[in-house]
């Protein structure tokens, strides 16, 4: 907890020096002496990775702190198979105390604000951190202005979002994309359909989507519609305007629902929006995808769904992992005065349910364009699956075991 | 774990034809193997049904992901993200794993 001192930074300088001698910078630092202080905010799929490899990768020689607002990690993969019932609560909440164990000091604080130039984080009890780097994976928050209504809507407890992790639970509405895990919205509409088709038959869905047409594994999505013909409508081009408790407002209907389940739009995190590091479009952190860094910050790196996208990268949480992956490398060597990786690489994986029992995936990998100075998805490579089957649901569990364990040190 | 990750990086080197001069591809390798740990586990130590990759012989990893890649193998997923590595990253890839300390007990 004690802050950095212009000392260690010498300590540091020598480190690097010996480094270059070695392997891999390994006996790069005295045992003892820490390479730097990282603070990382937020303990989604992002920053608990950052946490967990700053650590791994870094040893003794990093000290990191993760503030978490919540006690437990809630993953919101899987958790569309919570609303249909097929799984609990507790089936997709998992706790901080692998990272812990692997020498990352928890605090469940709410980050305030940053003071950029000062190098100092601000918490909700009142208290400061200092860092050489930060990390943020702030996720995403809502914009209630953007449709008339919405936030006393949401307010008012009788619209549901259920788009961030957390115990809330039908017409469900889609806004335009750029939003977070851009199959999610028909995959719940598919799960909860298989849900009522077996429950309640009579009952009605209404998918309402902002966007022109179904945005990710477009064709597969059509394929599970159809088997829910007559329970679950899907409707494009259906942008909601306004919205009521009990009552939304299209172009040129309204919609009454029992239960409006509205996915609002978003942006970047509002602790990075204080910040100061919203750059792309009043919504999105620009990042340089060699380090993660951001382009009006460097000591700042910001992962996840906060960031403007890489061409072709959507927005998930197997992706946040990977950008902290990315992350973490880049601040650990830079920190030893040493070069970056010139030629990161990415990849994402994302299943989807159709029902309780069968899911489909998509799949990129993402490589460093040197020209372009991004990361660009190989042409190829990567692809959706033939069809939905029972043999991906299981894979979609492993994926679910294995990203959780290497995500939280489990 | 520092001392760990040391000998990971030398026994790389090693693999990787000897030396200092080839840290950087241990580096390289270990960040390559880190996008695998989605689905195969931290360093390859798979959870559950998913396959374990630490401790894999390079030779054997470089064959399954070319069958992969050539699609002699059909698979669900694999076909399409080994199609995304060059034969350099899969090199690397496989040297890093074979490095790994093999789990303890029966191998799926």
């Amino acid at each position: 907890m004690t802050a950095p001192g212009l000392g260690r930074r010498r300590v540091l300088g020598a480190g690097a020096a010996l480094a270059a001698s070695t392997v891999a910078g390994c006996s790069g630092i005295a045992p003892g002496a820490s390479a730097g202080r990282v603070v990382v905010v937020g303990g989604g799929y992002g920053g608990a990775t950052a946490a967990r490899y700053l650590k791994l990768w870094g040893g003794s020689g990093v000290d990191v702190t993760l503030v978490e607002r919540n006690a437990a990690f809630v993953s919101c993969p899987l958790s569309n198979l919570v609303l249909g019932g097929y799984r609990q609560m507790a089936d997709i909440t998992l706790g901080y105390d692998g990272l812990r164990a692997a020498g990352v000091t928890l605090l469940h604080d709410e980050a305030v604000a940053v003071d950029v130039p000062a190098r100092k984080l601000h918490l909700a009890d009142g208290s400061t951190l200092r860092y050489e780097r930060l990390v943020l994976s702030p996720g995403v928050d809502f914009m209630p202005e953007a449709i008339a209504g919405l936030g006393a809507a949401l307010d008012s407890g009788r619209v549901l979002h259920a788009w961030k992790a957390g115990p809330q639970t039908l017409a469900i509405f889609v806004p335009k994309a750029p939003y977070r895990c851009p199959p999610g919205p028909y995959e719940r509409a598919c799960v909860v359909a298989s849900y009522l088709q077996m429950a309640k038959p009579r009952a009605k869905l209404l998918l309402l989507d902002a966007n022109p047409e179904i945005t990710s594994k477009k064709a597969l999505f059509e394929a599970a519609f159809e088997r829910y013909a007559g329970l679950l409508e899907y409707r494009p081009n259906a942008e909601l305007k306004e919205l009521t408790p009990t009552l939304a407002r299209l172009d040129f209907e309204d919609v009454r629902a029992d239960v409006l389940n509205v996915i609002p739009p978003q942006r970047a995190g509002d602790l990075a929006r204080r910040a100061g590091l919203v750059t792309v479009n009043e919504r999105w952190v620009g990042v340089d995808w060699l380090t993660l860094q951001s382009t009006v910050a460097p000591d700042i790196h910001v992962l996840g769904d906060a960031t403007f996208a890489a061409p072709a990268m959507p927005k998930s949480g197997h992706l946040a992992n990977q950008h902290a992956k990315v992350a973490a490398a880049a601040i650990l060597r830079s920190l030893q005065g040493q070069p970056v990786n010139a030629t990161p690489v990415m990849m994402n994986t994302c299943y989807s349910f159709v029902s309780g029992d069968e899911a489909m995936h998509v799949a990129s990998v993402h490589q460093w364009d040197a020209a372009e100075k991004t990361l660009k998805p190989v042409s190829g490579a990567g692809g959706v699956s033939a069809l939905a089957s029972r043999a991906e649901a299981r894979y979609a569990m492993g994926w679910a075991q294995n990203i959780w364990a290497d995500t939280l040190a489990l | 774990m520092r001392y760990r990750a040391c000998r990971i990086a030398l026994s790389l080197a090693w693999l990787l034809g000897g030396g200092a001069a080839h840290a950087h591809d241990a580096l390289l390798a270990r960040n390559l193997a880190a996008t695998c740990a989605n689905c195969h586990g931290t360093n390859g130590h798979a959870r559950g049904d998913m396959r374990v990759l630490a401790g894999m012989p390079a030779d054997k990893l470089v064959a399954l992901l070319a069958d992969f890649k050539g699609g002699a193998v059909p698979t669900t997923i694999m076909q399409q993200i080994a199609k995304g590595y060059s034969d350099e990253q899969i090199r690397l890839i496989a040297a890093f794993f074979a490095a790994q300390p093999k789990p303890p007990g029966p191998q799926p």
